[in-house]
Order: C-alpha cells, then structure tokens, then sequence
C-alpha cells in the first residue's frame, strides 16, 4: 500500500504542474505563426505529427498503465508464462506503424519538394555570413551591406559585473541594418560564409539553411504578409555565436522601391567595385591623437570589447590582453597587419571590412588606453597604405 | 548444483598474489575490470552533469553571470564528450565485462589482457580531456561535433581532444573484438545464439558497430589533425576540400554512435522488465531481429543530421524515408516489452520503476525523433532546443536509466548485499520529476526557435530556461542519492540472496551464488539442461 500512495501522489503533484504551466500567458509552447506558404506548410506538418504521436502515445501506454494497475502481484495476478510469442501480433505491429509512417511521409515529401524549389526568384540577396554578423547582397540592385547586433554590452553584462543597462524588449534580437525584403514575391537567398559554418535561421519564414565557407547554398521564401521577423545563427560558430541576430522587414512592393532607392545612396557597391566592403571616406584625412583616441573608443565598444573585454584585459588563454601586448605597445606595422588581416588559428577574425580612418583610430586608441601610454597615433592614409 | 561447485573456490577470493594497488594495474579478471569500468563511469557521470549544471547556471535568466561565451562553449563540447565517451560507453562495456562471460557460462573474457589495457588507455584519454582546459586557448569549444572550419581555429586544447578520442576509440575497438570474441567462441554448450539473453545479443550487434564505426571517428579527427597542422586541405574549401565532406564522414560515425549509446540499453531493460513481470519476454526472436535491423538501418541514415546543409531534395527525401524506417524496428521493441508486462505478475522494485521510466520517457524520445526526422519540419527545428530536448529524452531515460537499472537489478549479485529499497525509489521519482521539468520545456523553447550552444538568449525564452534550470539542478541532487545508496549497499547492504529476484532467469541468477565468487566457472558448465527456455 504505502507503493501505491507514494505513487499516487507523485502523479498528483506532477499533473498539477503540467496544467498549470501552460496555463501562464507568456509561455511560449509552439512553433511561432507561420509567414511564408512553407512556413504554413511546417507548421501544418508538424501539428499533423504531432497528434499522431498524441493518439499512439495514449493506446500503447494505456496498455502498459493498464498491465501496471490489473497485472500486478500484490493483487494476486498470476503470470501466463505461455503469453510470450505470437506471430500474428507481431506482423500487425510491424504493418501498422508502416502505413501510419507512409500517411505522414507523402504530405511531408510534398514539402521538402517545394522547399527545395528555388526557381524563378524575384529578388535575389546574397548573404554573407561572419565571425560574427552578416552581409547582404543586393547584387542586381548594387546594394551591400552588414547587419551586426545592435544590443549594446551594457546590457549583456559580464561574469561578475552586473549589466548597468535595462534589457530592451529585443534584447539580442535587435540589428542596426535590417534584410528588407518585398510582401509576396519570391526572394531567393544564396548563403555563404567567410570564415567558419554559420546557420542562417528565420523560423517563421521556414528557412534555416548553413552558410559554409567557399560554397554558396540557396533557399527561397515569398513571404504573404509584412511584418518583422527574427531569427538568429543556429550553427555553432565560435565565441559570440549567441550574438548574431537576424532581422528580416517584409514591407509593400511600394515601401520596398523607397528602401531601395535610399539604400543605393548609402551602400551602393557600383562606385568602388574593387574596394566594395569599405565605406566611403576620406583616407588623406590628418587627425589629432585625441580626435582618433575619441573616436577610436566607439571602434572598440562595438568590434572589440566583446573579447578583448571593455578594460582590455581580455579573458587569456583565449583572447589576450591588450593592456601591456608587446605587439600593441610595439611597432604600429604588426598591429595594422593583425587588425586588418586576423591572425590565423585564432579567433582574431579580419576587420577589413572596417574604414580605414575606423581602423586607425581603433588602434591608435588601443595604443593609449588601459595604461598604454604610447603617445603614439596611426593614421587613416598608413591603413591604406597596408592594405593589401 | 552448480551453485555449491561455485562454493568450493570461494576462498580464492583473495587469496592471491598482488596487493591492492598491483592488483588494480595488472589485473586481468573480468570482475574487476568491469568494476573499475563501472566507477570510472561513474566519476566520469558526475563531472559532466557538473559542467551540464554550469551551463544550467549561466541560463538561469539571459545575460551573462556566470561563464564567459568561449568558457561556455567548451563546457557544452567536453560535457557531450564526457557522458558519451566517457560515461556512458565505458558503463556498457563494464557490465559487458561483469554480465557476459556470467550470463554464456564462460570463465573469463576471451582476451583478459587487452582488457586491462582497453580500461586503461582510457585515464590517459580522461587526463587529456580535462587537461585541455588549462592549456592556452582553453578546451575544444566547437560542439562535441567538432565541425571544420570552427575547429580549425581552437588552440593546443583541440589537438588534446582529438587525441583523446583516438585513445577512447582505440579502447572501445579493443573491447568490442573482447566481446565478439568471447560470445562467438566461449559459449558454455546448450548457450545457443538464440538462447542468449538478450543483453549478449544486443552487446555482440553493438560491438560490430564500434568496430565499424570507431575507425571511421578515427580518420576524421586525424583529417582535422593534418588540416590544422601539416597543411592538408580536406576540409579547407581553399584547398579543394569541403567542410560538408567531414558533416558526412562524422555523422556516417555519429549516427551508429547514437544506436551503439542505446542497444546495450534495449538489452538490459529486456531482461529486467520479464524478471519483475515473471514471464519470459514477449517475442525474443523479434527482438534479435529488430536490434540488428536497427543496426543496419543505422547506417544509411546519417544525413538526417545534414537537412540543412543544403543537400539536393533526392538527398533530404532519401535521408527522411530511411530514417522514419527505423520507428518501425523500435516500435516493434517497445510493444514486444509492453507485451511482456500482459498478463504478468509485475512487481515494482526500484529496477523496474526505472525501465518502466525508459519506456515511457525513450518513447517520447522517439515521437520527437519522428518530428525530427521529417526534413521540412526539421528546418525549423534544427539546432535549436527541440533537438537538445529530443537526444537528452533518448540518452537520459534511455541509456542513463537503463545503466541506472543495471546498478540497481546486478548490485546485488555483485555484491552480495541488498541496497536500501526506499532509496531507490525516492531516486527514482525524483529523477523522473526533476528529468521532466529540466528536459520537457526545452521542446517548447526549441519549437519557439531558441538556437542551441548559446551563452545568453533573448527575453521570451526567460520563463521555461529558468524552470528547466531549477529541474537540472533538482535531477543533479537526485543523482547523488544514487551514488549514496550504492556506497551504502557496499558497505553496509543486508545480504541478498543467490537469486535476489524471483523471475531471474539467466545463468548468473540461477547456477551462481551471491556475491559471485572472484573466478566463476573453473570447469565448462552444461548449460543444456539447466538453462531457460525461450
């Protein structure tokens, strides 16, 4: 007897919880709603299964409860040791799940046909993905551009140092250059990487297809009504993996023109094709030591403190320190050469794709911040000059 | 009887030769490896469910507290790495030692000296992994996949690890040739193939899968070695290589791997749940032929792990097709159990609470393998904590609880002592809780689109990681009950009996006393008479 209560309170208590979870209103339970026809179809797909898993799951273990309460010893059932072998049960167990599996996979088949259909595209975007962001390629339009996380680190926090900020609603969801994209048309994405295997993910456009480094993969959406929708990397991709938000605007075919004939003004890549990733300046430009410390600061909160940490202490074995780096404090040449190119089998990644006059003064502050007192500048026209 | 011949070599028990720490380092008897097999398991189970509470920690609420992204990501490589290699496996393969000569009527293992030299090539293995975290650049922070070009771009930690796994796959094809060896040739006479009990069957079909897959593991992490150290490109798209091509070749490994964590499982709640039901399993030859069609099916259905790599549609149909094959073999399994309690005489000690467990949470597993393995719904699911929710519902009630019902039914046989029945039951309910709480909301946070492997995540997955957190912490306590009861049972146990459990029907329940006595069969026994039929 005492089994029993044990048992039966145990399964009180866990029925109570599981009824009241779901019961709270912002407990997210499902697949979030669908905004594409794939999507849709997912989602259909998966609700499908779902039940089917729901009406097996209480026939075979509605067998086995039953077995547990009528079989039992302690209520003086007797085994029927000859109940152990029977080729009828087992043929109609085998054929029975076949024909459940076959009344999934033709509807399931249909799916990843039309998946995997990327034909006919109307607007075709190029993503690029990085240690640790993404680039956008309109390249029949001449517009390219980055998407970074815009949450700022003040409300990330660090172990140990509380975040000083208050968490926006978007938190880690946010990007300062959103993939817009117009309502009902076939958009076709090729994905691609620079560096490492990177995932791109947007679960409500249905899409999660990986970007790898020298290979281009495609996947399409024709997303039916505008909104935004969120997404992040989904493919393991180094330290800040956590950190690479996708947004995606779906606008009017209107609102899309207007989008893109403002992009054009800032990211066109028709003027300087050879030079594509880097914004346009003024690389002759002289500054003032505190003129590149002040902006060079910015630089650093943005591209850097992630891993050489906001006091350039870094967090070793991983990330050095740059307070006191002999390659810091050094010679200017080694530092550009790292800054702009990475330094190969370690995650310091390439910032080519910065500005020059950015780069210098990112390195000229790092040169006179946490206690590095060169005194010494690096300007715009010397990055030029290394780049190779 | 068998059973007073056993009584007359009881004395060797230790009487012989080496002291204590010799004994431990030159040891060839199948009872003591399958011990130290046993406790190195053991070990190795709380220090990742250790670095699984870390990672637990750090996701109590978003933001980072605890562990940096890189800390955090190495702790997600090496906890995989160390409950697959390091805990599960090596689990298996001490019962195997312990259960398999006992079970076909054998004295020993078939090559006692390259089993203690496969238990022991491990602890360099072990000391390598843990080492790995010290040396400059930290752990292999990669995902315990490993996947070029990430890999590429770890420090000295990453070459540590793939040694590592080069000493762990050496080890586990060493006890694999043990096992086949043993079971094909030392079978007492009457131990026909189809008379063995099934966790012989499922081990012999488990270790042709290590020994076909662990060269396979082998050669890719030593591709990853020459590609980061010597040059080659066969990963590196630069060089005319193609970083899918190591998805392929690691999953061809990877996916046997998942079958070779679960079958010695499949085995062991095969005969537990027909003792505690007092009638023999339902379907025996079915269930043969079910672990070896699983087994072979294994085979061709790795790339359901590559939907999103951008395969061609016939790639992603053939993959889905093949893999929603394999819910038919374990179907089958799981009725034949279900089956087996019809009309039995069930009793619910703490071994059969655990199976019973295994069969109801393995089973919400494989629904969610289902959903998984279908390639349009896998889109939105893939690498996010749907999956996580799905191996840890195959691996923790499936493997972990099915070794966790091993300890619990043989303790007493090996130890001669009884463990505290209570106990055993209050780790069991608790862990069943605590397992769904930390586990069941992943499925809703992954159906939602939280990515896995992330240190921090945005503000609507809050709720179920916080609750899911509580639970890890919860079935981490729960666990130490169990290392509590059977530290306990070994000290202070009442005495079992010869056959502890009144259905027990196999060899070392029936012909041999408890504690079984250090060397079991000292002349063939026949076992055409006294063995059970089927």
């Amino acid at each position: 007897m005492k089994n029993k209560t044990l048992i039966e309170r145990v399964f009180l208590a866990f029925t109570a919880l599981c009824m009241a979870l779901p019961a709270l209103a912002s407990y997210d339970v499902n697949i979030p709603p669908p905004a594409t026809p794939i999507s849709a179809q997912i989602y259909g797909l998966h609700m499908y299964i779902l039940w089917i898993c729901v009406v097996i799951f209480v026939i075979v273990f509605g067998a086995m409860f039953y077995s547990i309460f009528k079989f039992r010893k302690s209520q003086g059932a007797k085994a029927d040791v000859n109940f152990h072998e029977s080729t009828l049960i087992e043929i109609i167990w085998t054929v029975i799940p076949f024909i459940i599996l076959i009344a999934i996979a033709i509807p399931a088949a249909r799916t990843v046909l039309d998946m995997k259909d990327a034909s006919h595209p109307d607007v075709t975007i190029k993503v690029t993905a990085f240690q640790w962001g993404w680039r956008y390629d309109y390249s029949a339009d001449d517009v390219g551009f980055y998407s970074y996380m815009k949450t700022p680190w003040s409300q990330i926090g660090q172990p140990g140092i509380e975040a000083t900020e208050k968490k926006n609603p978007d938190y880690l969801l946010e990007v300062d250059n959103e993939m817009v994209v117009p309502v009902n048309k076939r958009v076709r994405l090729l994905v691609t990487s620079v560096d490492v295997i990177h995932g791109w993910y947007v679960p409500q456009l249905g899409i999660n297809q990986y970007g790898i480094p020298g290979f281009i993969k495609d996947a399409w959406f024709k997303a039916d009504k505008t909104g935004v929708f969120k997404g992040q990397c989904s493919q393991i991709c180094g330290k800040l993996h956590g950190y690479m938000p996708i947004t995606v605007r779906v606008v009017s075919e209107a609102d899309y023109a207007k989008w893109l004939a403002d992009a054009k003004t800032k990211w066109s890549t028709k003027a300087a094709p050879a030079a594509a990733a880097v914004p346009a300046e003024d690389a002759s430009k002289q500054y003032s030591l505190d003129e590149l410390k002040a902006m060079g600061e910015k630089v650093y909160a943005a591209n850097c403190a992630a891993c050489h940490q906001p006091n350039g202490k870094g967090t070793p074995p991983a990330f050095p320190p740059l307070a006191g780096s002999k390659i810091v404090t050094g010679e200017a040449a080694k530092q550009i050469d790292i800054v702009l190119n990475g330094k190969a089998g370690t995650a310091m990644q390439p910032f080519a794709r910065l500005s020059n006059t950015d780069l210098a003064a990112v390195i000229t502050y790092t040169k006179n911040a946490f206690g590095n007192a060169t005194g010494k500048a690096v300007q715009p026209a010397d990055i030029k000059a290394a780049r190779r | 009887m068998a059973h007073d011949a056993a009584h007359d070599h009881g004395h060797d028990h230790h009487d012989h030769g080496p002291g204590p720490w010799t004994r431990i380092f030159t040891t060839t008897n199948h009872k003591d490896i399958g011990s130290m097999y046993l406790w190195f398991a053991f070990f190795m189970f709380f220090v990742g469910g250790a670095m699984a509470l870390v990672l637990r920690a750090e996701l109590f609420v978003p933001g980072l507290q605890v562990v940096q992204p890189e800390i955090f990501n190495s702790l997600t490589t090496v906890h995989a790495l160390v409950m697959i290699f390091g805990a599960v496996m090596p689990a298996f393969v001490g019962f195997a030692n312990w259960l398999i000569p006992m079970q076909i009527g054998a004295a020993d293992m078939a090559f006692p000296r390259m089993n203690n030299w496969s238990f022991w090539i491990m602890i360099p293995a072990a000391l390598l992994l843990f080492g790995s975290f010290l040396v400059p650049g930290g752990a292999a922070a990669s995902g315990w996949t490993l996947y070029p070009p990430l890999v590429t771009q770890g420090g000295i930690g990453t070459d540590m690890t793939i040694f590592a796994i080069h000493l762990l796959g050496a080890s586990s094809i060493m006890g694999s040739i043990n096992i086949i060896t043993t079971i094909l040739n030392l079978r007492a006479p009457g131990m026909t193939l189809m008379r063995m009990p099934l966790f012989c069957w499922t081990w012999l079909i488990t270790a042709y899968l290590l020994i076909a897959t662990m060269p396979v593991l082998a050669g890719a992490v030593t591709m990853l070695l020459t590609d980061r150290h010597f040059g080659t490109s066969f990963f590196n798209a630069a060089g005319g290589g193609d970083p899918t091509m190591f998805m392929h070749i690691f999953w061809f490994f990877g996916h046997p791997e998942v079958y070779i964590l679960i079958l010695p499982a499949f085995g062991i709640v095969s005969q537990i749940i027909p003792a505690f039901a007092r009638k023999p399993l339902f379907g025996y030859a079915s269930m043969v032929y079910a672990t070896a069609s699983i087994a072979i099916l294994s085979f061709i259905v790795w790339g359901h792990h590559m939907f999103t790599v951008g395969m061609p549609a016939a790639g992603n149909l053939f993959f889905m097709f093949a893999t929603m094959l394999i819910a038919v073999p374990t179907g089958v399994k799981i009725f034949n159990w279900i089956a087996t309690m019809w009309r039995g005489s069930l009793t619910f000690e703490t071994p059969m609470l655990f199976c019973i467990g295994f069969l109801c949470m393995f089973t919400l597993g494989g629904f969610s393998g289902l959903v998984l393995s279908i390639a349009a719904v896998d889109i939105t699911l893939h690498n996010t904590y749907y999956v996580v929710a799905h191996f840890h519902y195959v691996l923790f009630p499936g493997a972990i609880w099915g070794l966790t019902a091993a300890v619990y039914f043989w303790l007493p046989k090996f130890t001669g002592k009884m463990y505290d029945e209570t106990l055993g039951k209050w780790h069991f309910w608790i862990s069943a809780i605590a397992f769904n709480i930390t586990f069941f909301p992943q499925h809703f946070l992954g159906l939602a689109g939280m990515p896995r492997r992330i240190p921090d995540y945005a503000l609507q997955f809050t709720e179920w990681n916080t609750i899911s957190t509580v639970g890890a912490f919860l079935l981490g306590f729960s666990q130490l009950i169990f290392l509590w009861n059977v530290v306990k049972t070994i000290r202070s146990g009442e005495k079992a009996k010869d056959k502890q459990w009144e259905g027990a029907d196999s060899v070392e329940w029936t012909h041999l006393p408890s504690p079984v006595p250090y060397h079991t069969f000292e002349t063939v026994p026949n076992l055409k008479l006294a063995a059970p039929a089927h």
